[in-house]
């Protein structure tokens, strides 16, 4: 299958590794990748704000550069979320309207591309670790994927997962809202932080790595040795 | 006005900094979230429950017109007298015109988040009248001088120690840290209140039109007594308690006590017709009730968001939220807290006054998920974002998200940036955590992952001219 991956700015910029792993995972089912060059934001930032105009502009971007395309698979929940949810509202009433629809229709959160699509849930990869998982809300509450990241790992060799208390409670990045109210949003991430750190896991996994960042970000400051990891860099390793 | 979202972001940052008052809300919610899921798991189907309850809401809501005049219709018919208020001042004109007409003085009130809405207990308290909240919880937090917490559990941010030295400085009683002690001492207090009070002032859970009866769910009897005892009674209600039959509360009654606070049906459920009727031996001489606008048919005519008048104040989404388990039900200062405070408030009182409540907000869902009756919460949040930049864009932020559009839409802009990023990043460690930090608010408690040495389009693009 002819697959376009839609890597987002954050994951480009901070965590390429996410979109290698997700490239070499792909490639090794035998799928050829495309990652069209000239888009790299899905314009939810300026969406989530109330700028639609603006989150237009970018998004007429990637709704061209993606029309002609056979599946779409998102590395982010999130953005994945924006392409697949909330596109037919910002172009709801205006001449990309149709088009918003028949993208969605294509879309695929990464997990969900390889479980529900393909129907492939074992990777062959191997992960000696304890790990838990944390759901990303757009990939859970927008895109009702609770099961693939689980069946996922459940095929991996040597990982045990815990799911800890509250797997389904924000982490309190929500983008633009983490830098607007960094004392709510701080808040919530320890709350998460702790029930992370209540299951003993060596590892923090999740296949947003928006929600990843904030974490990571918290933890790394209260000098804690639990790290966060994406799925996908679990799945591509052997 | 800014005022509002200063004061929110303040007293955001007291409540986050408070660790003990965080851990009461929340280890009380979690035991709400344990009793909840027992209830729910007693619905045949939980989800088909809330499809019905909300369909049945949008059907009252939608024929509004119609199922607002039969339920007035059916009232007037045994005796009760109906008022129409357009504005919180207008109910507080009808309710001061009822008191002052029977020369009362003294007012006992059972829960009502109208009363709060139109500011009642100051305006009688001002003009003089004795009022006193009979639910145990809006007793303490009007003995202690407060607004409710939460629309369901209004004291629940008060431990036991706090209730016994409130009630001490306020009442006289002896310390006690025993629940039903505590119960107690405010029931000595009440039921004196019960009997000596002119008039009895309650709200309503539900307003039935095929029978012209407003329906109250509680669990103390305190509404029982409020509106059996004193001779004259009020009813206060927003316009979009209807419900079209009777035979709905068979659905609703179970549904709110379940969504609201985990039982499988509150203690004690009561249907209200009208006054004292011929040959009856008890009930009051007279029925007022009062049909409260304040700008819900404003919301009722915007088609988007008119899902919200569907809510039957559960307060389940307050529960579930992770920002209102946070910084607690006081910080929003207003009379509806949570998402559904966030979602409405705007739309009840100004929606640039108020729109920083739907900014507060990671967006996650967790509210629309657990909404009994189905309401978009969370999209609604995004839509009073919306509406709120396109009446009033900030020139900073419109400007910021043109520059953001052109660097994310031109690769040259893009890698300039990136170039640009790499940079700021070598001498980000000379600002890092200070006020002079552009990413201060990130900074402050969050590390800040750099960009890679590599990109991923960097990757790509060796990759493919190897």
């Amino acid at each position: 299958m002819r697959v376009t991956l839609f890597i987002p700015c954050f994951v480009d910029l901070m965590f390429p590794s996410v979109g290698i792993s997700m490239v070499k995972i792909l490639e090794r089912l035998g799928h050829q990748i495309h990652c069209p060059e000239n888009i790299t934001c899905c314009g939810q930032p300026a969406f989530n704000s109330g700028y639609w105009e603006e989150s237009r502009d970018v998004a007429v971007k990637v709704l061209d550069a993606l029309t002609d395309s056979e599946v779409v698979v998102i590395a982010s929940g999130s953005c994945g979320a924006m392409l697949k949810v909330f596109y037919s509202e910002l172009f709801a009433g205006t001449e990309y309207a149709q088009a918003a629809k028949l993208l969605a229709a294509k879309c695929y959160e990464f997990s969900d591309f390889l479980v529900t699509k393909l129907g492939v849930t074992d990777l062959g990869a191997r992960f000696p670790a304890k790990v838990t998982f944390h759901d990303g809300c757009h990939g859970l509450r927008e895109l009702g994927n609770k099961r693939p990241a689980r069946d996922l790992l459940a095929k991996v060799r040597d990982l045990e997962l815990v799911e800890m208390r509250d797997a389904e409670v924000c982490c309190g990045f929500g983008g633009t809202f983490a830098a607007k109210f960094p004392m709510i949003s701080t808040a919530m991430g320890e709350v998460k932080c702790a029930s992370a750190l209540e299951t003993g896991a060596d590892y923090i996994v999740s296949n947003d790595s928006s929600c990843l960042m904030h974490v990571q970000g918290l933890l790394s400051r209260q000098g804690s040795e639990v790290k966060t990891i994406h799925l996908a860099e679990i799945l591509a390793q052997s | 006005m800014k005022a509002f979202a200063e004061q929110f972001k303040q007293r955001a940052w007291r409540v986050t900094r408070d660790l003990r008052h965080r851990e009461i809300i929340q280890t009380a919610l979690r035991k709400y979230e344990v009793v909840r899921d027992k209830s729910k798991a007693a619905f045949q189907d939980w989800q088909a429950a809330r499809q019905a309850a909300s369909e049945t809401k949008w059907e009252a809501i939608n024929h509004l017109d119609k199922y607002l005049l039969e339920f007035v219709e059916k009232l007037e018919a045994r005796g009760t007298k109906v008022h129409w208020a357009s504005t919180a001042k207008q109910a507080r004109d009808i309710i001061f015109g009822v008191i002052r007409e029977k020369k009362a003085r003294s007012i006992i009130k059972s829960k009502a988040m109208t009363s709060e809405e139109i500011h009642l207990n100051e305006a009688l308290e001002e003009a003089g009248f004795d009022v006193v909240e009979s639910d145990l919880g809006e007793f303490i937090v009007q003995l202690k001088k407060e607004a409710p917490y939460h629309i369901v559990f209004p004291a629940m941010h008060l431990t036991r120690g706090e209730i016994s030295e409130l009630f001490a400085r306020e009442l006289g009683s002896a310390p006690t840290d025993n629940p039903e002690d505590l119960t107690m001492i405010a029931r000595r207090v009440l039921r004196r209140k019960y009997i000596t009070a002119d008039i009895g002032l309650t709200g309503a859970n539900f307003a039935i039109a095929e029978t012209g009866m407003i329906s109250i769910t509680e669990n103390e009897g305190n509404a029982r007594l409020t509106a059996a005892l004193p001779k004259t009674l009020i009813s206060l209600l927003g316009i979009e308690k209807v419900l079209p039959r009777l035979e709905d509360l068979a659905l609703f009654l179970p549904m709110l006590a379940t969504a609201g606070t985990g039982q499988p049906l509150t203690c004690y459920n009561s249907l209200y017709g009208g006054p004292r009727q011929p040959g009856e031996t008890d009930g009051p001489e007279e029925y007022h009730v009062v049909l409260l606008d304040n700008r819900r048919t404003e919301l009722l005519a915007d088609a988007e968001q008119r899902d919200a008048l569907h809510c039957i104040r559960c307060g389940a989404c307050l529960n579930v939220c992770p920002i209102f388990r946070n910084v607690g039900g006081h910080t929003y200062g207003t009379t509806y807290s949570g998402p559904i405070g966030s979602v409405i408030t705007p739309h009840l009182r100004e929606l640039q006054d108020w729109k920083h409540l739907s900014y507060a907000s990671s967006l996650c869902g967790a509210c629309t998920e657990t909404c009994p009756v189905k309401i978009d919460l969370h999209h609604h949040l995004l839509q009073n974002r919306r509406n709120a930049a396109k009446q009033k864009p900030s020139a900073l932020e419109k400007f910021a998200f043109k520059l953001f559009g052109f660097l994310v839409n031109h690769p040259a802009a893009y890698a300039f940036t990136k170039g640009a990023g790499r940079l700021a990043q070598k001498l980000h460690p000379l600002v890092k955590g200070t006020r002079l930090d552009p990413a201060y608010s990130w900074t402050k408690t969050r590390d800040l992952p750099p960009i890679a040495k590599q990109t991923f389009r960097e990757y790509w693009k060796s990759r493919n001219t190897r």
